[in-house]
């Protein structure tokens, strides 16, 4: 049993190239897959922490346009089952927090799960997530960026003016004061869509990398085919032997799996800080970056290897354990069976598209990502038959007997390189999606804030005082328009004035006639991905009033109404603190004069909505990067393999007087021509999925319907990158031919084959 | 047409250099066919492929068509397309072209494509069903014989054959061997082939006979 297993592991020591590839090729796959495995459950980790510390996030609020102690005393005397909070924005230890004061004693029970009052009555602690350099601060498990005290020492931070109260019982609200409903989405439910984006491609990267491993499995079962005769016929059974194998194909699971959790870790390393600043700025959600090592995560790393190579090495397995003890140990003819087999995938593809198709009928995410799966697999399984049939027509339009054997070869040898053909295939098709995606989103983003930010400047005062007087400081030199919004129930909702610069900034997508007059009279408007999620037309009614026109709000994830400036006051009395400013006064004159507001220009505002985007997609780059180059590996390591097994195809050509290197330099050509049909074929595949991306999955994810734009540029560079990676792939193997020893050749007819 | 002078050849094996030709001398004159036998493993196969230029000897001088041969492999690649023609024991054929597309091949190639003389060999060799088949779909004797048509489609000065019927039973190895001498004897090209049959070596015009590395007659 030892010595088979020896017999066996020999192979490797001497096609360490291949071991590599196997290994390398699992590596890589696991570690695209565990990268993003510890991205999302980092992700996760911190949502749940938000949703279990912050439990008084769930209780509705009291708002009123001013809220004093005296007020708050009042609304107890009378029997009102209410608790106040202060909450704002505090530099504490040189951290810029969101402080939240709660008051222990009238919170009900659990609605504060991270703080024990004692220790809020005794000693103005204040709690946060990071260790903060303030004597007061104990560190606790809360959300980042928020702390929480007691509400004494908050009123010391931020003054005393009560922000909200919470309601604990479930009452209409007092005369003057309006409710606010809490939002019944949380965190993880609103980011659901970025994380399952980012699954999909960690599949996709996982589903690329088990090509390589699958093709260098197939090629060390193929190569040792002798020996696997020579050991059952010295007696081992087809049991032991396979066992064997397994346990062999489980070791080097178990090295590549281990290497490419590390790997793993440190892409995600890598990749975190961008997911996080991407999380904060379009969820608002809190996620560190850095990446805690949790067992589950490399266990299930471990196990994802496993099933990787166990489903790569099935079919090679499957033939083993069939094989009579004496087939002769003739290398298969590649092209021989394949035929057959190349018609059954092209029908599957059919079938695969095709339900693609069908799918598109079902609404939801899940269906739309099936569609995307349906696509790239239909498109792969259908590669091998459209490759051999441009190979035939290249074979009929050619001339020369060189250039007609140069096709009809390349067509011999689809079925050693479709496995690479589909993953170079799959590759690009998703570079070109994907990219197709971010930039029609990237340009319609950019025009869209572009007139969205239409004011010169955005002010935000700390106090309605503050307000006042800045807008008496402006006085005639600037036109000062107030923008309100509060969140209610988990929808946005913005009191708006009408006015040319915001009738200019708030296109609307569609409406009923004279929208602005509707909404004077009380109609409202509301953002695209509510009327997605509601199904809401121009017309219809919600429980803020007609809809009269549904206008597009690219980057956020909550729905939005729009109100008239006048309702949105009458229904939530809250102080007017942000301003659009249309005027000539600088923004750092403005400053200068008001320490405490919050003065941004159009530019910084623009600037920093671009940056978030780019960041969202920073990590979608360098995923599609990794993807490519797990392509290329497959493509080399096809390459390889196939290049020892073609000296029979070569050797009759080379006797008949082509020489060795100008059959190197067809084998070259051969594979950028290969390279190049593919690039051909990923073009429409790449198209389609981006299609679906941006009508389907988008919308169903984000509600935004995004107009689809072509980059005939970046198809260009990625045609060449792919080139180039194809070059690269086919110079190893070239480079042999070109160098082989005629008696390499010659054996080809000298020896018993 | 061809002639070696001391050509000496050996091998790097595991256990050392091993040296298969010692000093072979041997010529061949326009329209001769000879006859080389010897044991196996005597080197027959190792001269020959030394004679197309397939491999390089380590010394001595070998002359096709009265040039010496070249030492790149593009010009002895040169030599293989238009002077001289090659059959091997199997494996002649392209796997990945059709029986036509073989027969046309190296004709092709040395850019000497004659049409009618190319229908004449189908006819001769009886070729015409088998014209849209692929290498695969033929029988060994049916293998060699598009081997020879596309040999001979080239209207070579030299044929180097080595055994080219030694994986057919006896009687289509006969009818092949035929049909081989008979269009060589109509081109008038020379012919040198390795077999290891007497009976066959008979019918040539002379017998070398290889052994410990040297010629005997
Ligand atoms: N590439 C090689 N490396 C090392 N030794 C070789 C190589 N090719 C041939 N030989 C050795 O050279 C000797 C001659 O080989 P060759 O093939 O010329 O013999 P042969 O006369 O054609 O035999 P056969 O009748 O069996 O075909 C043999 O001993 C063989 O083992
Ligand atoms: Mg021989």
């Amino acid at each position: 049993m030892l010595t088979g297993l020896s017999a066996l592991l020999s192979h490797w020591a001497r096609h360490r190239v291949q071991a590599a590839l196997l290994l390398i090729g699992l590596a890589l796959a696991t570690a695209l897959w565990t990268g993003v495995q510890a991205i999302n459950a980092e992700a996760r980790a911190s949502y749940d922490r938000a949703a279990s510390a912050l439990s008084q996030d769930r209780l509705p609020r009291l708002v009123a346009g001013r809220i004093t102690l005296a007020d708050y005393v009042a609304l107890r005397r009378a029997g009102w089952p209410v608790s106040p909070v202060i909450e704002g924005e505090a530099t504490i230890g040189g951290h810029p927090l969101r402080l939240i004061g709660i008051e222990p004693l009238t919170l009900p029970p659990g609605a504060a799960a991270a703080g024990d009052p004692g220790d809020f009555l005794t000693g103005g602690v204040i709690l946060s997530a990071e260790p903060l350099d303030d004597p007061r601060a104990r560190r606790a498990d809360l959300p980042l960026g928020t702390a929480l005290t007691d509400i004494g020492v908050a009123a010391g931070l931020l003054g005393p003016d009560i922000s909200y109260l919470l309601l604990t019982e479930d009452r209409a609200p007092p005369p003057g004061y309006a409710l606010i409903h809490p939002s019944t989405t949380d965190l993880s439910q609103l980011t659901e869509s970025f994380h399952l984006n980012l699954a999909a491609f960690g599949y996709l990267a996982f589903g690329v990398g088990l090509f390589i491993v699958h093709s260098a499995i197939g090629l060390a079962f193929e190569q040792r085919r002798a020996m696997f005769r020579t050991l059952r016929a010295l007696g081992l059974s087809a049991r032991a032997l396979t066992g064997l194998l397994l346990a062999e194909l489980l070791v080097f699971a178990l090295v590549a799996g281990a290497a490419g959790v590390a790997l793993g870790w440190l892409i995600a390393a890598a990749l975190l800080p961008d997911v996080a600043a991407t999380l904060r700025g379009l969820y608002g959600a809190g996620v560190g970056s850095e990446l805690t090592l949790r067992p589950v995560w490399w266990l299930s790393g471990l196990g994802i290897a496993v099933l990787g190579m166990l489903a790569s090495a099935g079919q090679s397995l499957w033939r083993l354990w069939r094989l009579p003890p004496l087939t002769p140990a003739q290398p298969r003819a590649w092209a021989r069976e394949s035929a057959r087999a190349m018609r059954g995938q092209a029908l599957a593809g059919a079938l695969l598209l095709g339900g693609a198709a069908g799918l598109l009928a079902v609404p939801g995410l899940w269906p739309g990502f099936g569609v995307l799966a349906g696509l790239l697999l239909g498109g792969a399984a259908l590669l091998p038959m459209l490759m051999a049939w441009l190979t035939r027509v290249g074979q009929r339009l050619s001339r020369g007997p060189v250039a007609q054997w140069f096709w009809a070869d390349t067509r011999q040898q689809l079925p050693g390189l479709s496995l690479a053909l589909m993953a170079l295939l799959l590759a690009l098709a998703a570079n070109i999606g994907v990219g197709t995606m971010v930039g029609s989103f990237r340009s319609t983003f950019t025009a869209w804030i572009d007139q969205r930010l239409a004011a010169d400047l955005y002010v935000e005062a700390a106090d309605e005082a503050d307000a006042a007087r800045l807008l008496d400081w402006l006085g005639p030199g600037a036109t000062a328009l107030p923008m309100i919004r509060t969140t209610d129930g988990g929808t946005e909702v913005v009191g708006m004035v009408d006015h040319p610069l915001f009738r200019r900034a708030w296109p609307l997508l569609r409406a009923l006639p004279d929208p602005w007059a509707r909404l004077d009279a009380g109609d409202v408007f509301v953002n695209e991905q509510m009327a997605l999620r509601r199904g809401l037309s121009p017309g219809d009614r919600v429980e803020q009033g007609v809809v009269a026109g549904i206008y597009a709000d690219y980057g956020n994830p909550m729905p939005q109404v729009i109100l008239s400036f006048d309702r949105h006051r009458a229904l939530y009395p809250l102080p007017v603190l942000r301003y659009a400013l249309i005027t000539d006064i600088p923004a750092a004159a403005i400053r200068a004069a008001f320490p405490r507001l919050v003065v941004e220009d159009r530019a910084a505002i623009r600037r920093a909505s671009v940056a978030v985007f780019e960041r969202t997609f920073a990590v979608t780059a360098a995923l599609n990067v990794l993807t490519l180059g797990v392509a290329a590996l497959a493509m080399f390591a096809s390459l390889l393999t196939l290049s020892a097994l073609r000296l029979p195809q070569i050797a009759p050509v080379w006797a008949m007087g082509l020489g060795r290197g100008r059959l190197a330099q067809l084998e070259f050509l051969r594979t950028l021509a290969l390279a190049a049909l593919v690039c051909g074929l990923a073009l429409p595949l790449g198209l389609a999925l981006a299609w679906v991306l941006l009508a389907v999955v988008n919308v169903e994810a984000f509600g935004w319907r995004l107009p689809m734009l072509l980059f005939p540029g970046d198809w260009l560079r990625l045609g060449m990158l792919s080139l180039l990676a194809a070059g690269l792939a086919a110079a190893l193997p070239v480079r042999r031919l070109a160098r082989m020893a005629p008696g390499a050749l010659l054996k080809v007819f000298a020896h018993e084959r | 047409m061809l002639s070696l002078t001391d050509v000496c050849k050996g091998y790097a094996t595991s256990e050392g250099r091993v040296a298969v030709l010692d000093g072979v001398s041997l010529s061949l004159a326009a329209g001769e066919t000879l006859a080389l036998t010897g044991e196996s493993g005597s080197g027959k196969s190792t001269l020959l492929h030394l004679c197309a230029g397939l491999d390089a000897p380590d010394s001595g001088r070998i002359e096709v068509a009265g040039r010496p041969m070249g030492r790149s492999d593009a010009e002895r690649a040169a030599l293989r397309r238009g002077t001289v023609g090659l059959v091997f024991q199997q494996f002649n054929l392209i796997p990945s072209l059709d029986v036509a597309a073989n027969l046309a091949f190296q004709a092709r190639l040395a850019g000497r494509l004659d049409p009618r003389w190319l229908a004449d060999l189908v006819a001769a060799l009886d070729l015409d069903p088998l014209m849209a088949r692929y290498p695969e779909e033929l029988s060994g004797g049916q293998q060699q014989r598009v081997a020879i048509g596309r040999t001979l489609a080239v209207r070579p000065a030299l044929v180097l054959a080595d055994e080219p019927t030694g994986n057919l039973d006896e009687a289509s190895g006969d009818r092949v061997m035929a049909l081989m001498l008979r269009l060589v004897a109509e081109t008038g090209t020379a012919l040198l082939m390795v077999t290891h049959s007497p009976r066959l070596a008979a019918a040539l015009d002379r017998r070398v006979h290889l052994r410990g590395g040297r010629l005997t007659c």
